[in-house]
C-alpha cells in the first residue's frame, strides 16, 4: 500500500525542497521505493537540490499532456536504485495542470512506489491546490519565526478543510544557541501554537548549504541535520524514535526557566 | 501592556510566541478589521440606549483567556467601554 505525502509550508524559503530531497532519499535508504514529484511548475528546484538537473528529458506537464509516458519522464537516481524523480516544467505555469489531473497521475504511480513525495510550491493558490489534491498525509515545514508559523497555521487549516487525514510538523532551522538565550522560540512553543504532532526538528546546519551546493542530500550523514532527517524518515514509517539531544537540552532549559518565572 | 512588559523583560522568543498567539486567534476566527469595526459600532449602539459612553475611547479586541472549564486557553472578546454618564431611567 503506497502513501502519498505532500511537503508544504505556505511561506517560501523555509526548507520544503530540502526536506523533500532528504526525506525521500532517507526513505530510499530504508529500502522503500520512492518517487519525488516537484509540483512547483515554473520554478523547479528539486532537481537541482537532488543533483539530477542534467538528466531531465521530460517533465510533469509532458506526462499530464500525454507527450510522453510516465516511465520516460521519471529520472532514476543512480546513487539509490529505489529512488526516482519526476521533475517539474520550467517554462510553463501552474494553470497547465488541474487538481484532477494530478490525482489521476498520482494514482498511476501508486502501484509502483511505496512512497510518493510531493514538493509543494509556496503560497496557497493553484500550485498548492494541485499538490495537496492527491495527498494522503502532509508534512508541514516551518521555522521558528512569526511569519513562517503564521503561514503554517493557515496551511494546516486548509489541509484539514481538504481532508488530508494526517498532518505532521517539521520545525526547521532551529538555532539552539538562540533558543537557549531566549532569542528564538523553542520547539515546544511552536508545537503549542500550531497544535499538531511533531515529526521532526532540524537544527540550522551549515552542512545543509554544502549539501545543496553539491546536489547530494545529507540524510543519514554524520551531522546533526543528517541525523535529524534520518530520524524523520523512521518516524514516517511509524517507528518511535527519540528526538535528538538538541531538543532535550532546550526542554531542560525551558523547564528551569519556567520554574524561575513562576516564583 | 507596554509598561508591564518592560518590567517583566520578556525575551524575544516569548514576545514572538505572545504575538503569534494573538495573531492566530484573529486569523483563525477570520475576524478582519472591518468585521471588528462593525461589532464595535453595534456595541456602541446597544449600550448607548442605556448609558452615555465614550465612543472614542471604546476598545475591543480578541484576546486569549484561561477557560473556566478544562479547555485551557480559549479566545475571548475583550471590550473596554468607558462610561461618561449613567442615564437616569426617566424614560423607562
Amino acid at each position: 500500500m503506497s502513501e502519498v505525502i505532500v511537503i508544504t509550508s505556505g511561506k517560501g524559503g523555509v526548507g520544503k525542497t530540502t526536506t523533500t530531497a532528504n526525506v525521500g532519499t532517507g526513505l530510499a535508504q530504508l529500502n522503500k521505493k520512492v518517487v519525488l514529484i516537484d509540483t512547483d511548475i515554473g520554478l523547479r528546484n528539486l532537481d537541482v537540490v537532488m543533483g539530477l538537473e542534467n538528466r531531465i528529458v521530460y517533465n510533469l506537464v509532458d506526462v499530464i499532456e500525454g507527450n510522453c509516458r510516465m516511465k520516460q519522464a521519471l529520472i532514476k537516481d543512480k546513487r539509490y536504485p529505489n529512488l526516482s524523480l519526476l521533475p517539474s516544467a520550467q517554462t510553463r505555469d501552474k494553470s497547465a495542470v488541474s487538481p484532477e489531473q494530478m490525482v489521476k497521475m498520482i494514482d498511476e504511480l501508486r502501484d509502483e512506489f511505496d512512497y510518493i513525495l510531493l514538493d509543494c510550491p509556496a503560497g496557497i493558490e493553484q500550485g498548492f491546490k494541485n499538490a495537496i489534491a492527491g495527498a494522503d498525509r502532509a508534512l508541514v515545514v516551518t521555522t521558528p519565526e512569526v511569519s513562517a508559523i503564521r503561514d503554517a497555521d493557515r496551511i494546516i487549516g486548509l489541509l484539514s478543510a481538504n481532508d488530508v487525514k494526517r498532518v505532521d510538523l517539521i520545525v526547521n532551522r532551529l538555532r539552539m544557541d538562540m533558543v537557549k538565550r531566549g532569542d528564538m522560540m523553542n520547539i515546544n512553543d511552536v508545537t503549542d501554537i500550531l497544535a499538531i504532532d511533531l515529526i521532526g526538528a532540524v537544527p540550522d546546519d551549515e552542512q545543509i548549504v554544502i549539501s545543496t551546493n553539491q546536489g547530494e542530500p545529507l540524510v543519514g550523514s554524520d551531522c546533526l541535520a543528517g541525523q535529524a532527517y534520518a530520524n524523520i524518515c523512521h518516524r514516517v514509517l511509524g517507528e518511535e524514535v527519540p528526538f535528538l539531544d538538541l531538543e532535550v537540552k532546550s526542554n531542560v532549559w525551558n523547564k528551569l526557566r519556567d520554574i524561575f518565572k513562576k516564583n | 501592556m507596554g509598561l508591564m512588559d518592560f518590567f517583566k523583560k520578556k525575551t524575544p522568543g516569548e514576545i514572538a510566541k505572545d504575538r503569534l498567539k494573538l495573531l492566530l486567534v484573529s486569523d483563525r476566527a477570520n475576524c478582519s478589521p472591518e468585521v471588528m469595526e462593525k461589532i464595535k459600532n453595534d456595541i456602541i449602539q446597544v449600550i448607548s440606549k442605556y448609558m452615555e459612553i465614550d465612543a472614542e475611547g471604546l476598545d475591543i479586541q480578541i484576546t486569549q483567556t484561561e477557560s473556566e472549564g478544562n479547555n485551557g486557553i480559549v479566545p475571548a472578546l475583550y471590550a473596554n467601554i468607558p462610561i461618561k454618564d449613567i442615564k437616569h431611567s426617566n424614560n423607562g
